[in-house]
């Protein structure tokens, strides 16, 4: 017997080679991209299984940031439940809040009034914009260019601004209500969205010269991320990602809410899915809301804000399904009503936990630098996947 | 194209509309044979949802539900299944790849195992979790009530 003492760190290779299964395996690497980590845009768990830096294929853990918000929708009436839905994409609120009050509203069968329809058009604009800000920022900063981050967190500022002055709150607003708005738009609304569209403009402009003929952030993009669009139909991606894929769809032309068919816009389309293309959709996609925006301050019409809604909403039983086109995808709530105050079951369909899915398919064959690009391409929020 | 299922299937679907939306109600029997039609051959082919909803006075205590939306018809549906407890559905992952984490979802959420999944196991709770909480027999004090007094020592002030 050998003394364990001197021979401790000496590993037989003859021994290994009677096993089954190698006792390790060089050519395959499992990393842990902890739920900690300044890239995952949230509490994300990537566990990348790599050959030298190649990622073979990766597979998230999520639930980091679950709350059970639909079991709390559960014990809930319909109108406390409404500021839940904000803290699920907490960089988005708004967009979430309309969702959620169309939904009920469409089990109460009652319609907004047009000027209520037309402000919620307005600011759910804004919030595309300005989740879209985030998105860039943040984006390019994983990528390492640092700059853009500031530029779009002060652009975000003015949106937010304008949030404050109209219902209190800048990022979890509560906007919306079912039925209608609580709060008339303020004295000023018209101009101070309308200073902001002229500050905005060229700043598009500024952020597409800085990035995208920019040789380090094409290389850096073009080609890295790529699906196919048969892929997103199958795993169900939505939004710009799927609309960088070359599928020209969009909830707001496809199946218009929210006094959407009346304005004139177009839907950006990429053509190899590629994250250098889910740019410039979503680049595109901020020009269009500028332009959705500019048509509807010019038209505001004048009216009640509010549908006659019972102070005590008790919908017939029934269940409804109804998606909006979200800033991230498409964001679906279905709702169960049972004749009560309370929601017998209110299910969040988030567009980021479906397109997460994706993450898996659009990292093969690439390196790991390219994983926290496509993350952030993906434009994730943690609080909408995890709920 | 509810008139030609219902002429292929004659009483295993139930077609409905509430709310001005349509879905159908399907005998347990006829899935996974109705989505695969609904997909190959009405064109269904993104599967925008996955979910449960549990009754628990009824006997057939599940209501597992398919909303389905067909890009050429520009149209979206729902199928509707009843199982009861601890029943297992066959996996839409071979259908709709996309399919995937959303029964996870509802394994983690209701228990309801779907089987020829590739990866069945909890998404969102921790992998050691006991219970499915959207059961409507999972009471959310309960849980707070139990973990305060074994890792507290305490009697919970809820």
């Amino acid at each position: 017997m050998t003394d364990p003492n001197t021979t401790l760190s000496h590993v037989d290779i003859a021994d290994l080679a009677a096993h089954d299964k190698p006792y390790l395996d060089a050519n395959e690497l499992v990393i842990n991209m902890g739920p900690q980590h300044p890239a995952t845009h949230g509490v994300l768990r990537v566990i990348l299984r790599l050959d030298g830096e190649k990622v073979l294929g990766l597979e998230c853990v999520i639930g980091y940031l679950h709350r059970g918000v639909e079991k709390i929708g559960e014990h809930r009436t319909y109108t406390m439940f409404n500021p839940y839905v904000d803290r699920m994409d907490y960089v988005a609120a708004v967009s979430n809040g309309l969702g959620y009050c169309e939904t009920v509203e469409k089990l109460l069968n009652v319609e907004a009034p047009p000027r209520a329809q037309h402000v919620r058009v307005i600011l759910t604009e804004l919030n595309r914009i300005a989740s879209h800000q985030l998105w860039l920022g943040t984006h390019a900063l994983d990528i390492g260019a640092i700059t853009p981050l500031f530029y779009t967190f002060r652009d975000r500022e003015e949106i937010l601004k304008i949030y404050e002055k109209y219902c209190g709150a800048r990022l979890t607003t509560h906007a919306f209500r079912i039925g209608g708005l609580q709060y008339e738009t303020y004295t000023g609304f018209e101009k101070e969205v309308k200073n902001f569209l002229s500050f905005f403009r060229p700043k598009i402009d500024e952020y597409e010269e800085l990035l995208t003929t920019n040789r380090i952030w094409v290389e850096r993009t073009k080609n890295v991320g790529a699906i196919s669009a048969e892929d997103c139909i199958a795993l169900g991606v939505t939004g710009p990602v799927l609309r960088a894929s070359g599928i020209k769809w969009d909830l707001r032309k496809a199946q218009p809410y929210a006094n959407y068919k009346n304005f004139d816009f177009e839907i950006p389309v990429g053509t190899n899915g590629d994250t250098y293309d889910r740019y410039l959709v979503r680049m595109a996609e901020m020009r269009q809301s500028v332009r959705i925006i500019e048509q509807a301050v010019d038209a505001l019409p004048e009216g009640p804000i509010m549908a006659k809604v019972p102070k005590v909403m008790k919908p017939p039983a029934g269940e409804v399904y109804h998606s909006i086109e979200a800033p991230k995808g498409e964001l679906g709530y279905f709702i169960v009503s049972d004749g009560s105050t309370q929601p017998y079951r209110v299910r969040v369909r988030p567009p980021s936990f479906v397109n997460l899915q994706a993450l898996d398919l659009m990292c093969r064959g690439e390196l790991v630098a390219d994983v926290i690009a496509v993350i952030g391409t993906l434009d994730i929020v943690l609080g909408e996947v995890d709920r | 194209m509810i008139a030609k299922l219902k002429g292929s299937y004659g009483s295993g679907i139930e077609p409905l509309t509430y709310a001005g939306q349509n879905y159908m109600v399907v005998d347990r029997s006829l899935i996974p044979e109705i989505l695969q039609v609904l997909r190959n051959e009405e064109q269904f082919d993104y599967c925008v949802d996955i979910t449960a909803m549990h009754y628990p006075q009824r006997e057939k205590q599940f209501d597992v539900v398919w909303v389905l939306y067909s890009f050429a018809r520009n149209e979206r549906i729902r199928v509707k299944t009843q199982i009861a407890d601890g029943a297992n559905l066959p996996s839409s992952v071979p259908i709709w790849a996309g399919a995937n984490w959303l029964e996870r979802e509802v394994y983690d959420m209701f228990g309801i195992k779907f089987e020829g999944h590739p990866d069945m196991k909890r998404i969102l709770l921790p992998d050691g979790w006991k219970g499915h909480p959207l059961r409507k027999d999972y009471g959310i004090l309960q849980q707070d009530n139990e973990w305060v007094q074994i890792n507290l020592g305490i009697e919970s002030g809820q």
